[in-house]
């Protein structure tokens, strides 16, 4: 089940997308959430459509495997569609079958907000796969910086997000290793009525739990024998490095928005 | 010898108000000089990683004083002394702070402050010292324990530090990743004329150390070069610490009534007199 899971995943790559600045994709990518709000015609889905598929030849991960794993999401997809034709009643009746009535608003409703949804999910997709937790940690880090004026930790922030990424993997491991183990002393995960089930992981979330403040303690005395005192006076090993290629897809976003404004009905 | 690192009749107890508490350290007193190997060994609960958590000022000694470099360890020059200290624990995973490889070398030369240009190289130069150079962008969780605590060598070297101090930092692994990690150090003091602490229940780590120091409740029980320590031979196993391995099979030899002489520390002295005590017939 893990290995189909893309999301949050990071592939790494040598491609276009992958070289840029993390500051430059992660504002790339809010303010294309907002863009897409901007279409409101066939043309300008049309657009964003190919602009997004413009995104994905550059990020050079096969087409094949993002749709693959996006599978679950076509569920929410098919049923926000459904929910749209059943429940807009407006503009002409296209046909009636017994009680369903589909009206030309709802169905052109139902495409032009899955196609929304659609492209959205993709590009905040390729976003995460073609940069690497660490980076993007990196990046909002920059990006929230003007919020230190107002008191907010950034650093903090920042430095949770680094630790909690990089125990994911370790928390995983031993998450399976308890379970294992509990399965050997005859605990049953996967049988019987949710009442039991939901019991039988008790024994699996209590070691977790008391080995995650061990673990705690252990990283805090190890950062603060290496010298760990806060973000003051810290210097940085991770360099952000903002090149032309970042400059040009934030002025292709501008242009992407100036077209639709234009283009929109 | 310039001595480098000394406790003064340093008692440490985890909970003083309690009048029934026995000291987890009990008037210890020792001095390490530059460039020497110490092991301290004892039992579980003989206040061995007590000792080193007083050495670098994770905790402060109820009385009696620590000093480094001739200066009393303080609140004030606290993180002074720590930046010469380099200190790696027992538990690999535990240990790793940064994302990879890289990232976890540079955690201590960022909080120090040092320039970008001056960490990238050290983070290689150390990284090259303990042979793992070709791991740069690895993840921690691709790693097996002996290269993480490669690794942790690597981040405490960055630093430059006078003195390494070792918690039990071979006792998660296998006999594998421990010789490396052993020889390692080995090579890196003969390379650096580093001082290094070793806290270990290993015997065969002991055994290179220049001074063995052994506990006992929280008290130091014996002190001198590995020859003296493990020649008091039943009082170590009275004790519950172990003899090296030659050591038994040299008793186990004399019991069966073969004629050695002495004690034998290391494999190659024990096969040195076996060999030669054929002529001596």
């Amino acid at each position: 089940m893990m290995e189909k899971m893309i999301f949050g995943r990071y592939i790494p790559g040598e491609s276009f997308v992958h070289k840029l600045d993390p500051r430059a994709k992660l504002l790339f990518v809010f303010g294309f959430i907002i863009i897409v709000f901007l279409a409101n015609n066939a043309i300008t889905y049309g657009i964003l459509i190919s602009f997004t598929f413009l995104v994905m030849l550059l990020s050079r991960i096969r087409p094949y495997f993002i749709i693959n794993g996006l599978k679950p999401v076509l569920l929410l997809l098919v049923f926000t569609f459904f929910i749209h034709i059943l429940f807009t009643k407006e503009g002409d009746l296209l046909f009636e079958l017994g009680f369903l009535k589909v009206y030309e608003e709802g169905l052109r409703q139902g495409i032009f907000i899955s196609i929304r949804f659609l492209v959205l999910v993709f590009m905040t997709t390729i976003l995460t796969l073609t940069t690497s937790p660490i980076s993007i940690t990196d990046g909002l880090e920059v990006l929230l910086n003007p919020l230190k004026k107002v008191k907010f930790p950034v650093h903090e922030l920042a430095l949770m997000m680094s630790i909690a990424l990089r125990f994911i993997p370790t928390l995983m491991d031993e998450t399976d290793k308890i379970m294992k183990a509990q399965m050997a002393r005859g605990s049953d995960l996967s049988a019987g009525p949710m009442k039991d089930r939901i019991k039988a992981v008790v024994p699996l979330l209590v070691p977790l739990f008391v080995s995650a403040f061990k673990r705690a303690e252990d990283l805090a005395t190890a950062m603060e024998v290496r010298g760990y005192r806060g973000g003051e006076g810290r210097t940085r090993y991770r360099q952000l490095n903002w090149q032309l290629r970042d400059t040009v897809i934030l002025v292709a976003l501008i242009g992407l928005a100036v077209g639709l404004f234009l283009v929109r009905g | 010898m310039t001595e480098i690192l000394s406790l003064n009749a340093v008692t440490f107890s985890y909970a003083p108000e309690e009048p029934n508490s026995k000291n987890a350290v009990d008037n210890v007193s020792f001095s390490i000089s530059k460039g020497q190997w110490i092991a301290i060994v004892g039992h579980n609960g003989s206040g061995k990683s007590t000792i080193a958590k007083l050495m670098n000022g994770l905790l402060a000694p109820t009385s009696g004083e620590v000093r480094f470099d001739r200066d009393v360890l303080t609140e004030e020059n606290l993180w002074d002394v720590r930046s010469q200290m380099g200190m790696v624990f027992q538990n690999p995973d535990n240990q790793f702070v940064g994302a990879t490889v890289q990232d976890d070398v540079a955690f201590a030369l960022e909080n120090s402050g040092v320039a970008f240009d001056d960490m990238v190289k050290r983070v290689h130069e150390s990284l090259a010292q303990v042979k793992m150079d070709g791991f740069l962008n690895h993840e921690p969780h691709h790693l097996s324990g002996g290269q993480k605590q490669r690794v942790a060598i690597a981040g405490a070297l960055a630093l430059r530090p006078k003195l390494l101090i070792l918690d039990e930092a071979t006792s998660m692994l296998d006999p594998q990743g421990r010789i490396e990690v052993l020889q390692t150090v080995q090579q890196l003091r003969r390379e650096t004329g580093l001082t290094v602490i070793s806290i270990t229940h290993d015997l065969e780590e002991a055994m290179l150390a220049d001074r063995v120091l052994f506990m006992n409740g929280g008290k130091k029980f014996a002190e001198g070069t590995p020859t003296e320590i493990f020649t008091l031979g039943d009082e170590l196993t009275a004790l519950g610490l172990d003899l090296p391995f030659a050591m038994k099979v040299s008793r186990l030899l004399q019991q069966q009534g073969v004629q050695l002489t002495g004690q034998h520390l290391t494999e190659e002295e024990l096969v040195n007199d076996l060999w030669t005590s054929n002529f001596n017939k």
